[in-house]
């Protein structure tokens, strides 16, 4: 018991006082920023591993995008990426980073549904299903609840059955054999319930988009709620992303 | 010769590897290379060919540091004997490659599929209506569980055949997780999208596989690393071990309901992957590992860093490591619970952490060492009791081990050379093999490439790919309730198996 306690009080405070102001240490790639300067733009657009980037003008969307940072480090003068972790959104569309756009990626409250203020705003169970996700992103939304995160204590929690859910969080590209266990997951969900894809692969499949091992029609029939990119997502990409989402109002 | 011996890295041309009858090849691969626990079976694929299917074959020789190829060309229309009559550890490559080509093994003790591949040769084969084991007993009764299941964890189905709480059979069936990467090696032709690929094979591996993929690719195209490089990719491996292995710590801690435990790994984990954004910007390592360069040198300051992480973490680690290893509440969970014996681990041929908790010295770092790990010298730590426990108990020891071999690699930090990037192209009719000790065991990449030196046929086997089998050994006879901690104490991946 003493050397429980002892333990206890070695680690100090481990817990980030407040994810909403909190900066990510060293270097990160997060919102990128694209500057007006001249360059082969077919040339940038080629670097992409993943098609995120598009030409005239450029844009790269944050959707597609691994943040592997090769064409910022080809094109130092053009693109950087900002240590800027907010860029979930609700709009699909909110997610594409235009050159000399420098605004941040942001929930828009006209987009948010009814429900989800009404309801969510203090309490918010989520059932996560990786489809197809190589457990990146899985560790990153596990690490959301961690000593360090503290998810919990805004009410946000994961939870075991899609019964006792408020919705679903997505990861992976959504392969064709997690196609039928996805949508029975979801078909378990009360309503009013949420839809949330986290992470580049589930956002737009990322380096598997095209593959023939998947099957991404679950998301032609719903409205998502909420976009959270990254590969990985970062815990406070997410945290912060659903406060937004459901503290947010008109 | 009717095979090849070649060493870890090595590329040799195609035609140089002996194309055998298929008897001769099966009494070769089964009754001569593999004698003693010191070779197994490190890859075992087949590829289209001129409309047949050409296999390969890879044996490790851990004595004799050097891997033995050689080949056949079988007719998927053919019924053939089968390698796994004669020693298990062929059992689930066989079974892949019936299921992608239709080749029938007449003698094979379990051809059912593996993964449901895309790809797959019999299209009516569906992952809803997979062959579990039955067995008929009003006595018995079946607990079904996935594949999504309670955690945020990756899809796989669990079957288990129980008396009572105790655990007779578990089949687990896999494939949820089926990406089709492996074609995509293929259809992605730029250097980048495919190392991208490797990174995404297993989040939780990208430091292993993408250097499995990297050392590979440089070796298909007569590129030498340099000491920098290898370094960087050393030091990368073993902070991969580091984070992981106390994650799994931390998650084992839960299943025992020791929440102090469970809570101070967790958040040890946490400075150790903050160190990996700090040097490349992503917790898990993505965008690190690149073929022909390093977009990260580490700084002095990056380096003074990582010290001090290592100083401070060991300090705390220990703390708690001492308290886990001597709670009575915790150890009688852990002690002989979820127990693969050495003669099952070595008869179906568990690989890395897995075959070592059992008494097996099987470890690429020492056997076929690759990067500096030459230079470590280093000697696998090695468990008997093949429990819960010895699991946990490397763990520990090895935590110990990788901060030893960051402190020497750093001590010992070769110059950072700038690399000019002359993206060199890969050998023409080639064959290729790279292995990888990730934290998990062994990863093996082939590749094969054509005359145009285009990749013809990639090969990824992750360590999860022989060890599930473990798992499915070590809850037999074991409570149900018991299978949480066994799981999580093998770690293995589903992504990386179903690729």
């Amino acid at each position: 018991m003493l050397d429980n306690l002892r333990i206890l009080l070695h680690q100090g405070k481990q817990y980030i006082p407040d994810v909403t102001t909190a900066q990510v240490p060293g270097i990160f790639r997060g919102r990128p920023v694209i500057s007006t300067e001249k360059i082969n733009e077919d040339a940038l657009a080629e670097i992409c591993p993943t098609n995120a980037i598009s030409t005239s003008p450029v844009r790269i969307d944050l959707g597609k995008c691994t943040f592997c940072g090769e064409c910022a480090f080809a094109f130092p003068e053009k693109i950087k990426f900002t240590t800027d972790h907010k860029i979930a959104t609700n709009e699909r569309q909110r997610l594409v980073i235009k050159e000399g756009d420098e605004k941040m990626v942001e929930v828009n409250p006209g987009q948010i549904r009814k429900e989800i203020s009404e309801y969510f705003s203090g309490s918010l169970k989520l059932r996560e299903v990786s489809a197809g996700g190589d457990n990146s992103c899985e560790l990153e939304l596990n690490a959301c609840g961690n000593v360090n995160f503290d998810m919990g204590r805004f009410g946000i929690e994961f939870v075991a059955s899609p019964r006792h859910a408020d919705g679903i969080v997505i990861t992976g590209p959504i392969t064709e054999n997690m196609a039928q266990p996805l949508q029975i997951c979801y078909d378990a969900i009360p309503d009013p319930k949420i839809i949330i894809l986290a992470g580049t692969d589930a956002i737009s499949g990322g380096i598997f988009d095209g593959s023939p091992a998947l099957n991404r029609s679950f998301l032609y029939k719903y409205k998502i709620d909420l976009y959270v990119p990254g590969n990985p997502v970062h815990p406070l990409t997410f945290i912060n992303g659903v406060l937004e989402l459901i503290r947010k109002r008109k | 010769m009717n095979y090849i011996a070649i060493s870890n890295n090595d590329t040799i041309p195609i035609s140089s590897i002996p194309e055998l009858e298929y008897s001769a090849f099966l009494e070769l691969n089964v009754l001569s290379l593999i004698r003693s626990a010191a070779s197994h079976c490190v890859n075992y694929f087949g590829f289209p060919y001129h409309d047949r299917i050409k296999v390969i074959c890879c044996i490790a020789n851990d004595d004799h540091h050097l891997i033995n190829i050689s080949s056949s060309i079988i007719d998927a229309k053919q019924s053939l004997h089968s390698f796994s009559k004669h020693n298990l550890v062929f059992e689930k490559f066989e079974r892949e490659i019936h299921e992608n080509f239709g080749v029938n093994y007449i003698d094979h003790p379990w051809l059912k599929p593996v993964r449901f591949p895309f790809n797959r040769h019999n299209k009516n084969s569906k992952i809803a209506d997979y062959p579990f084991f039955k067995i008929e007993s009003e006595e018995l009764h079946e607990v079904g569980v996935g594949p999504i299941h309670a955690g945020i964890i990756e899809p796989g189905h669990f079957r288990f055949n129980c008396n009572g709480e105790q655990i007779l059979h578990l089949e687990i069936q896999l494939g949820y997780q089926h990406r089709g990467i492996e074609q995509l090696f293929l259809e992605k032709k730029k250097l980048l999208q495919r190392i991208t690929l490797a990174e995404n094979i297993a989040g939780d591996s990208v430091a292993a596989h993408t250097v499995a993929f990297v050392n590979l690719w440089e070796s298909l195209c007569h590129y030498v690393p340099s000491n920098d490089l290898r370094s960087a990719r050393t030091i990368a491996l073993e902070l991969e071990r580091i984070a992981v292995h106390t994650g799994d710590l931390s998650a084992m801690c839960t299943d025992v309901a020791y929440q102090l435990g469970s809570a101070v790994y967790g958040r040890l984990r946490t400075p150790v992957i903050n160190y990996f954004q700090k040097w490349c910007g992503n917790r898990l390592a993505k965008g690190l590992i690149r073929a022909g360069r390093n977009n990260y040198p580490l700084s002095d300051e990056l380096i003074g860093e990582l010290i001090k992480l290592l100083n401070d973490y060991e300090k705390d680690f220990e703390e708690v490591s001492e308290e886990l290893f001597s709670l009575p509440s915790v150890l009688a969970r852990f002690e002989k619970t979820g127990v693969v014996t050495a003669e099952q681990a070595a008869a179906i041929g568990t690989v890395g952490m897995s075959a070592r908790m059992s008494g097996i010295k099987r470890d690429i770092r020492h056997s076929h060492p690759h990067d500096l790990y030459h230079e470590l010298q280093h000697q696998p730590l090695i468990r008997h009791q093949g429990d819960v426990y010895a699991r946990a108990r490397i763990r520990k020891k090895e935590i110990n081990q990788s901060i030893e071999y960051l402190r020497e690699l750093i001590q010992n930090r070769p110059q950072h050379k700038q690399i000019v990037d002359d993206s060199p192209n890969p050998a023409a009719d080639s064959f290729t093999i790279s292995l990888v000790e990730g934290w998990r065991g062994e990863i093996c990449h082939c590749a094969v490439t054509d005359n145009k030196g285009e990749l013809q046929h990639y090969k990824i086997k992750d360590p999860s790919f022989h060890n599930w089998l473990a798992l499915a050994l070590a809850v037999r006879n074991n409570e149900i309730s018991d299978f949480p901690i066994c799981n999580k104490s093998f770690d293995l991946s589903y992504c990386g198996h179903d690729l």
